[in-house]
Order: C-alpha cells, then structure tokens, then sequence
C-alpha cells in the first residue's frame, strides 16, 4: 500500500513530521516498508532562465545558450533540440553529479566554445525515461529561478510505502490509515463532507441480483452527458505519485476513490451496456476480453456483472474492455457494490488476476461506505466531467457486519503483560469506532464496519496493546521450577545427534539436501508412488519425495566429482519418506564414499573405496546408536540399488534390518554417470532398540585379572563359498569360557589352495580366569577349536 | 720369567684404551678376564702358591681385577655412546614430508545451530517436539486457524502431494505449527516446547529456497502472557548471538494463529553491506511471534479461559546465515564440499552452554 505525505494530510491534520508519522505507523502494526522521496539528491539543481540560445559555429546540432540560474549569466553549450531562448529549464553548476548518469559536471570546451554545467533532461534526472530534450517548465516557474527545481515541480512529496498484513482492509485506503494514525493520537481525521446528490431522472439500466451472498449490496447511478477526457492535473499528478498511470477523467476517478478511500468503483459506458445489468453466478461458456487485454472463462464459482450480450465485468475483479469508458463516452453507469471476500478471492487466484479492486474486494470493503461512496463519486464525476446524474439504482442490502464482544479490561495485562486501566481500555476501543457499552467491570463492544477483522477479546486486547504500544510490554523471564532443567531431548533425538558427529568424526562431510528429488531418480531407490509425487513442483526435477537419502547424495557426489574433487565422503542424517502417512517417515543416517580412500601419498598408496569401508561406516553409526554390536548379523538381501554380490544387510535378528552397506549397483552408478567405485550405508535410527531402562547408570563390576592371555593362530582351508563369519563363529563356540576374541587376519586363493577352495586364517585370543594355562591346557582348546571349524564348515587345518 | 701382575694390569687397560670397537673392548675382556685370561689364569694358580704368599698375590690380583673390570666399563659406555651418535647420525628423516592423511569431516551449519539452539532453551527448560514432514489440511491449516479459502493461505505458497482422487490431499507443512497441534491435542499443558524441522513454501530465489528449516516454540500455562515471551526471546537472542546486550523491538503484525501478534526486530548495524547484531541504528526483522489463538487452543482441546501461552517462528538457516556470515540461502542444500569445508564445524565441536556456544 503506497501513498504520499501530502496526500495522507489531505486526510490527517497533524502537526507530527514525517519520520514522527512513520515511526507511528510502524508502532501501530502498518510497517513501513520504504520512504521514498523524488526530491532526494535534486536539492542542488536549480531553475534557471535561458537567456539566449544560438546556434553552435561548428556544430549545426549544439547550441551555445546563456543560462540565469539566479546567480548571473552562465553560458552552456547544448545540444537539446528544444533548447531556446527564453525557456525556463533546470540548471546543473559544475562539481554536481547526474542522478541518471553518475556523471560529475566539470568546465569543458565543446568543439572550441567553453561550456559550463548543464541544462537536464527528465532522464538525467532520474524522474522518468523522457530524454528528448531538456525539462522545459512553465513559464510561471520563473518566478522561483534559482530555487531547487524539485521543490518548485512539487516532487517532495515523499512516498511511503507499507506493508500491509491482510487482515487491515480499513488500511486499503489513504483514508483509513490516517484514521488509524488518528486513533493512535496522532492527529485529527480531517472531516469528509457527504452530500448526497439529487438524481434528476431515473436510470435507464436497471440492476438486479441473482445471488445476494456473492453480492449483497450494488449501487448503480447513470451520469449523463459527461465530457470524458485527460483528468486535471491534481488527480493526474496524484495518481502518478503512487505508481498508477492516468488513463482518462473517470477511469481517474475510479482509481482515486480506490487508493484513498479504499473504495474501488467501476463506470461503465452506458451506451454500451445492452439491457439491464445482471450480477449472476458465471454459465457455461461464459468469457469477457477485460480491460487488461486478456480473455477470461468464467466459471459458476465466478461472480459475473452481465447485460443481455453476456457478461460486462468479473464482480470485485476487473471490467470488461467492451463496455469500458473511452474518450468518447458521453453517458456512464456507475457502480459501487460489494463482493463476498472469499469468492472474489478465489476468483482472482483462478484467472490469475491481480487487480487493486480485488486486492481490496477480498479484504473485505467497508459495507456503511457503499451508498456514501456512489454520492462522492457522483460529485467528482459532474465537477470534473459535468454532466446530470439519475436517481440511485439499490439493489440489496448492506450485509449485517455488527457484533458484539464482551471485553475484560484486565485480559490486556492477562494476555500483554502491560496493566492499563478500564477508562484507558475504553478510549482506546472508542478511538478505533468501537461502540462499547461499559458495567460491572466488563465491556460489551461492537467493532466498526471497517474492522471485519475484529473477532473477540483477543483482537480486542490487541487494539488496545497497539495503540499502547508494543514498547511497553515488559521483559519478563519465564519462571524456572528448576535451576538445572530436565534434559529437553528424547533418547531418539539424542541418538539423532550422537551419530552425526561420529559419522563426521570418521572424515565424511555432512550434507542437508532436499526432501524432494526427480522421479526418475525416485523409481531408482524403489519410490516414485504416484501418492509421493509434488503436484506443483517448484521445478520439474524436485517433484518425489524421496524413497532414499542416497539419490541427493550422489547427484552432490557428481557436482563434486565434476569440480575435480572425485574422492569425498558424503553424509546426511535426515527424513526419508514410505508414505503419505504421519508414521512413514523414517529417519536414517545415509552416506557414500567415492573414488579413492585418501589422497597420494609419499608412504601409503591409496586404494579405491570398497564395501569394508561403507561396512565400517555403518557399524559406527550402529554403534554410536547403542546398537548390541555382537548381536548384529551379516546378511545377503540388500535392495536393488546395491552391487547384488557386494553388499549386505546388517540384522537384529533374521527381520530386523538395521542398515544396508556395500558397493552401488553399476546402473546406478551410470544414471548419475558416475565412475565408481562408489559405496554405500543407510542406517535406519528408529529400528536400533534403546537399551532396557536400567535403574541407575551403574556400568556392572570389571573383573581383572594378571594372568597372560595366549593367542594362537589357525589357517583353515575351505569351499570358496563358506563365509568368514561361519569360521568365527564356530571358533568363537569351541570354548566359550577361554576365547574372548576370533579375528580373520588373513585370507587368499591361489593354485597352492586348489580350485574353489580359500585359506582364512583366524587369530584366537584365550584370557584364562583363574590360573595360567598349560601347553597341553593350550593345545585341548586348539584342538577344539579345529574340530569345530572343521564341523561346522568342511574346513581342514592347513599344514 | 714371568710378568708381574702390575705389569699385565698395565698391558691390558692400555689395550682397554685403545679398543676403538666394542668387539675388540670384549677381545680385551676376554684376555684379562676370560676364562683363560691371563688375570683369570692367575687366579686359578693362586692355590699353588705357598701360603705365606697367597694373600698378598690375591690382594694384588683383586686390586688388578677391579681396575680392569671399572676400565672396560667405561670404555664400554664410551664406545656405545659414540656408537649411538653415529647411528642416529645415519638415521634422519625428513619431518617436513606430510604426515599420513587423516580425512576430517564437517558438521553441517544448519545441525550445529539447531545443536546451539536445543542447549539455549534445554537451560530455560523446554524440550524438543517433532512432527511428519508431510500434513492433512487440519495439522497444516484449518487446526491453526486457517480456513479454506482464507486470503491467509495465499500468504504461504503451499507444496501439495499428488494425492489420488478419493483420498484428502496432502501438503508439505509450510510450518513446522503443525506440530504445536500434535503436541498441544497429544501432551497435558503446561508445555514448553522447540520445534526445529524442515518446511517447504513454492519460493526460490537468494533468500529462498523451496526448503528451509524452522524453529518454532510454544510455551503454554496458566499465566503466561507476552512479557515471557518478549524476556524468553530477549534471553534467546543474548546466548545465540553471544551479546551482553540486545536490544529487540516488537511491532504488531497479523498472524491467524496468534492474537495479539508481533513481529520482532533486533538492532543492528548495516555498515558496508555486513550486518551486525547488538549495534548500529537499524532493525532486521527475525521472527513472527504472537499469544496462541483463543481458536487453536479451542481446536487442541484445550480452554482458553483456563490455558495461554505464546508462540514464536523464526528461520533457523536464518539467523546461521546470521551468526556465521553466510551469504546465500541456496548453498545450505548444495552440497559443495567446498561450501561444507569452510561452513561447517568440527565433529567434537559440540556447543554447550558451559564451555560456550562456538569457538
């Protein structure tokens, strides 16, 4: 919403200044946006007389003038062609710079004739695009030679601009923000004299409404004999200060009444309107060619304006460019009605029409300003057009907008934190056109008709917390009922936390990437549901919500790769989603390494990345999230985005799987167009189960001992197929009160160990308890040990 | 003729002397003190001498002995000294080559401030809530005061899932406010409650993207008016911006959810382009705040004649971009390593209170 100072003191009689004003508005809840003055930076460049202006000797475009600037002759060569003697143009002394060029002026000779400063133009000012020559102002500015040319055009008149929220229709006009500012004490609303005028016949178009919710008041009125044509330069000047273009006397007229009453109008050329006027719902196949340009399809939620040709006008939108008013237009209807805030709303979002009408009509328009409203308009109409005005054509009624609320003056301190008395509640809803009846310590108010945002005691007491202002309301700590506070996270959002750093800790760098990814990429990692799409993505390649945290991974992995950074790890901790329901989202802890393990190094080579490494990674975080770390199986059945041969699902039990590792399947590698290797690990956070509630933090007793432990190692040979893990874990059980720890510290192939057979070689650590072991003691545990393995996995003892 | 004792005693510490290797010094050893050394040898004979004599000889012999045994150690230690500087003279290394390469990871802007921000209000007892991403109408809108059709909703582009015919579409929260809803109609007041998550609005530009993350608070009690609020936010801004001092300012503003309702700006200076908190003649808005509409309580099954409270939004990639001096907005959901290294913190860098929120 945008106005100028002069114009909101047209309506405001206020002895404040304007910064006063602003800080007001601010305070009051209109933010001040934007405090634009025309005049700023223009203070130095003066009216000046041109005294002479001769042709240039040795340019045939220049001309060599003396310029008065007030100080004395000044001669400047020019090269405008409206540049004669006699004008009255603005003058610009050396040292100043241009506005609209950045240019600083300095004494110059211009093919052999000095020229000091410089006659401008409306571009070089800055003031508009206009640069066919110099700014040529009435001759009765010369009056004011020498004065800042800004001042004397009228262009300090700062323009304000405020951001308004959407439930302040009161605010759509000039007016209602000066009776606001009134309200805040600020001034005086300055009167607005109402006088109807008498209608000398009766409306030849007559009004009648089909659906009174859609609109339930129209008031129509027909001039006649108007003179349409440029408005006077008040109303031009006025509009244009606010950004609007003038158009011609009454479109004029029905922009004023819209910026400073907050009353849109709309006149149609009664020649044109074929019939009566009909305010119906839109039918089929109905359209309009509006005054912007464009053809609309109105649809039966759309509220229609229609003569016996078809519709006119989209109600609280826009009119129709057919029956609009031209140069030509001798006999005008006039309309002022209201609209329903949510349908012309509706209406406006669906054709996609932002228009200053609707921008008011769906805040809701002041239902008592309908009939005062068409009586002023009238009057501006027969003053500026001329012209004779008809009786008043009412269709419906003003809505019934009043409402009362009972108000407790104490709920200001209750709900504000600031006490104010009954009598300063009362005069502050007052200020702002409450009725309120006062008894017993309780109020029962009715809110005015500009105010259908006022809904209850809450808004109550924010009307009057408002004009108090915000200031007042006291810093007060929130009362602590204990000075150390119970922790304020959940064992999930712990966890959560805990696993981020220690993946980070393991050198992978966390991302945050989007919820929504491609749906190619979605299909990929097993989503893609037509329930899971965007409808209205914000680009097509953010339109799935995505199945996997790894696709934005690895599309990051691609930007980095291609930035020549090919060996990275990448993690995020974050939502995946299964469905549209509350519970399916999962929280998950992905990563992936790509290309190499480490840089080059003098002393170690790097390898490539291989599933181990995604393997450890996963096993870090399980273990960050208190996951039972000897509990966990290793398992095959990984998903499809996995090589199928290296890759694993790491289990609680034979269904519980906690986290998937291992090495990207190649076509997934390709749709990324990746090189590899790269690998993988998804943790999901919310299947690790939280250890039993224990009473106590108590960590158990350590029992120590000193007697050596005794390690022996075991290389068995057996069938390519056995897994490691079949090897450990017989070991592990041939005698389960010694060993303590089985690892594989070696395993190869080769001609020496025959076809489809593997050596794995197996350290066993035994930690006896109560008194050193014996060789032979020893030796019964090897053997033990090799008759399980040999059990339990075919393997032999290698010689 | 035999030599005297004295004599061989001589004869072998000036070998002793002379021994530049510790093999020799043992040659030496062995030849004085060996089993066939000749002091040894001299020893053994002992017994065949008269006994008027023996004494006298085995002192002398004793006496040759400790010269020679106290001689060859030092000897010893000085050939092994000398041996052990020439060792280490050949044994250098070049400490200016790099070190084996350990890989660092970095904690993400967005993860640490949320961490700042969980350990600020844990200390003024308020604890964490979380909610689904994806909302009903009621969660996202209408529990808040939202009706359909409302202008309010043209305040937010909203993101909708393709929901099928048939079923109620769904929305990505615009807010993380949906979860106020679950908490107030899931938990028994009083609350105190911060609700960090990530929100989508169709908007895209330096200072939007079409997902950012929320903090959200809720405080609901029997008394708790917008002086708490105006002293939990002030308290809030002192320990995040790491001040003694700052000065916030509320205005009215419009929200559905909330009545009264403020916008909150903190001072700042705007000097060359940089925004600094705490000083200069400036405001910069940083959330939107208000008391809990009588209505959202009457839809959470809560009184409102019995419970208030406040509320308050603000954007947590927001006020990192304004702690820690980032740019643009767009970067946070890039994933450029780049970005990550010079943004992001260390792993052990976990803010605390105690030891301070940031280095």
């Amino acid at each position: 919403m945008k106005f100028t100072e002069s114009w909101l003191r047209e309506h405001l009689d206020t002895e404040a200044d304007l910064a006063t004003i602003c800080a007001k508005l601010t305070a009051i809840g209109l933010e001040v946006e934007e405090v634009h003055n025309p005049a700023a930076g223009l203070e130095n460049f003066v009216v000046a007389r041109v005294l002479t202006a001769e042709k240039h000797p040795n340019a045939d475009k220049l001309r060599v003038c003396t310029v008065d600037p007030g100080t004395g002759p000044i001669q400047v060569v020019c090269g405008a062609p409206n540049a004669r003697a006699g004008m009255v143009g603005v003058f610009a002394r050396d040292g100043l710079t241009i506005p609209g060029t950045g240019l600083v002026l300095k004494p110059s000779t211009i093919r052999g004739v000095a020229s000091n400063g410089m006659l401008v133009s409306e571009r070089e000012m800055g003031l508009s695009d206009e640069h066919d020559g110099i700014i040529d102002l009435p001759e009765a500015a010369a009056a004011h030679v020498g004065r800042p040319f800004a001042e004397v055009m009228g262009l300090a008149d700062p323009v304000v601009t405020i951001k308004l929220t959407p439930n302040r229709p009161d605010c759509t006009g000039i007016r209602g923000i000066a009776r606001d500012l009134a309200a805040a004490r600020l001034g005086a609303l300055k009167p607005l004299k109402i006088e109807p005028v008498a209608g000398h016949f009766t409306s030849s178009i007559g009004v009648s409404i089909d659906d009174y919710a859609a609109c339930p008041l129209f008031i129509g009125r027909e001039i006649r004999g108007v003179k349409n044509g440029p408005s006077p330069k008040w109303l031009q000047d006025r509009l244009k200060s606010i950004g609007l273009r003038p158009i011609s006397a009454l479109v004029d007229i029905t922009n004023w009444f819209t910026h400073a009453l907050g009353r849109p109008l709309h006149v149609f050329d009664a020649d044109k309107v074929h019939g009566a006027l009909h305010v119906r719902l839109g039918r089929a196949g109905d359209e309009l060619l509006a005054l912007d340009g464009k053809t609309y399809q109105l649809g039966p939620e759309m509220c229609v304006i229609a003569d016996a040709n078809g519709p006119e006008s989209i109600g609280g939108i826009m009119g129709g460019e057919q029956s609009g008013c031209t140069d030509a237009t001798t006999r005008v209807f006039l309309e002022a009605a209201l609209f329903d805030p949510i349908r012309t709303a509706a209406t406006g979002r669906k054709l996609g029409i932002i228009s200053d009408a609707r921008y008011r009509f769906e805040r809701g328009v002041d239902p008592e300003f309908v009939r005062p409203g068409a009586e002023l308009a009238t009057r501006m109409i027969l003053e500026l057009c001329g012209g004779e005005a008809s009786e008043l054509v009412v269709a419906g009624v003003a809505p019934d907008w009043r409402r009362q609320y009972t108000f407790r003056p104490e709920r200001v301190a209750a709900l504000g934190g600031v006490p104010v008395t009954a009598a300063e509640a009362e005069a502050a809803l007052e200020a702002v056109g409450c009725v309120v009846a006062a008894g017993g310590g309780v109020f029962s108010v009715t809110p005015p008709s500009w105010r259908p945002d006022i809904h209850g005691e809450a808004d109550l007491v924010e009307e009057v917390l408002r004009l108090k202002g915000f200031d007042a309301i006291p810093s007060v700590p929130l009362p602590q009922d204990r000075a150390v506070p119970a922790p304020g996270v959940t064992p999930m959002q712990r966890r959560v936390r805990v696993i981020r750093r220690a993946i980070a800790a393991r050198g992978l760098n966390e991302a945050v990437t989007y919820s929504f990814i491609p749906t190619p990429h979605a299909l990929l990692f097993g989503g893609g549901a037509p329930e899971m799409a965007v409808a209205n993505p914000i680009s097509a390649d953010l339109d799935a919500m995505r199945p996997s945290i790894l696709p934005a991974l690895l599309a990051a992995s691609k930007r980095n790769a291609d930035r020549s950074m090919p060996d990275h790890g990448l993690f995020e901790v974050g939502p995946q989603y299964r469905d549209d329901t509350p519970t399916g989202q999962d929280m998950v802890a992905a990563g992936i390494r790509a290309g190499q393990t480490g840089p080059r190094h003098w002393s170690a080579r790097p390898r490539g990345v291989d599933a181990y490494d995604a393997k450890a990674d996963a096993l870090a975080a399980l273990a960050a999230a208190g996951a039972p770390a000897e509990q966990l199986l290793v398992m095959d059945g990984a998903p499809s985005w996995y090589h199928p041969g290296r890759s694993a699902t790491l289990r609680l039990g034979p269904k519980q799987i906690l986290a998937h590792v291992g090495e990207l399947h190649p076509r997934v590698l390709q749709e990324f167009d990746l090189r590899g290797p790269v690998v993988a690990f998804e943790v999901f956070l919310e299947r690790v189960p939280f250890p039993k509630n224990r009473a106590g933090r108590s960590k158990g007793p350590l029992a120590l001992n000193d007697l050596p432990a005794v390690e022996r190692d075991f290389a068995f040979v057996v069938d390519d197929k056995v897994q490691a893990f079949e090897i450990v874990k017989a070991a592990r059980g041939a005698e389960k009160a010694l060993i303590t720890q089985v690892s594989v510290f070696d395993q190869f192939t080769g001609a020496a160990i025959g076809e489809g057979r593997k050596s794995v070689a197996i350290s066993v650590r035994l930690e006896p308890k109560e008194k050193t072991l014996t060789d032979p003691e020893i030796e019964a545990v090897a053997a033990k040990v090799i008759a399980a393995v040999a059990k339990a996995t075919g393997a032999t003892l290698r010689g | 003729m035999t030599e005297t004792i004295e004599a061989l005693a001589a004869k072998h510490l000036a070998a002793v002397a002379e021994a530049g290797t510790l093999d020799a010094l043992e040659a030496v050893r062995l030849a004085a003190l060996g089993k066939k050394g000749d002091i040894s040898v001299r020893m053994k004979e002992l017994g065949g001498l008269p006994p008027e004599e023996r004494r006298a000889v085995a002192e002398r012999l004793n006496l040759a002995k400790d010269q020679l045994t106290e001689a060859l150690g030092q000897r010893k230690a000085t050939l092994a000294e000398a041996a052990l500087n020439a060792r280490l003279a050949a044994e250098t290394q070049d400490l200016t080559l790099p070190a084996r390469p350990e890989a660092e990871g970095r904690i993400h802007p967005v993860s640490q401030v949320i961490d700042e921000i969980t350990e600020i209000f844990g200390a003024m007892g308020f604890s964490i809530a979380e909610g689904p991403d994806i909302e009903d109408d009621f969660h996202n809108f209408t529990a808040l005061n939202i009706p359909p059709e409302h202008p309010a909703r043209q305040m937010q582009d909203t993101f909708y899932l393709a929901t099928p015919e048939g079923r109620e579409r769904m929305v990505l929260r615009t807010h993380t406010s949906p979860v106020q809803i679950r908490s107030m109609m899931s938990m028994k007041p009083p609350l105190r409650l911060i609700i960090p998550g990530r929100t989508y609005r169709s908007d895209s530009d330096m200072t939007h993207t079409p997902m950012f993350h929320q903090l959200e608070g809720l405080v609901i009690g029997r008394d708790i008016h917008m002086g708490h609020l105006k002293g939990t936010l002030t308290e809030f801004c002192k320990a995040f911006f790491e001040l003694d001092r700052v000065e916030m300012r509320f205005r009215p503003s419009y929200f559905p959810f909330t009545e009264p309702s403020a916008e909150v700006d903190i001072r700042c200076s705007r000097k060359g382009g940089e925004i600094r908190i705490g000083e200069g003649d400036d405001w910069l808005e940083i959330l939107g705040s208000g008391m809990v509409h009588p209505k959202v309580l009457q839809n959470c099954g809560l009184d409102p004649n019995e419970w208030q409270g406040f509320a308050f939004g603000m954007g947590i990639d927001r006020i990192a971009m304004l702690k820690y001096g980032i740019p643009d907005l767009r970067a946070f959901f890039e994933a450029d390593l780049r970005w990550l290294k010079h943004y992001g913190f260390a792993a052990l860098d976990l803010p605390t209170l105690g030891q301070g929120l940031s280095r």
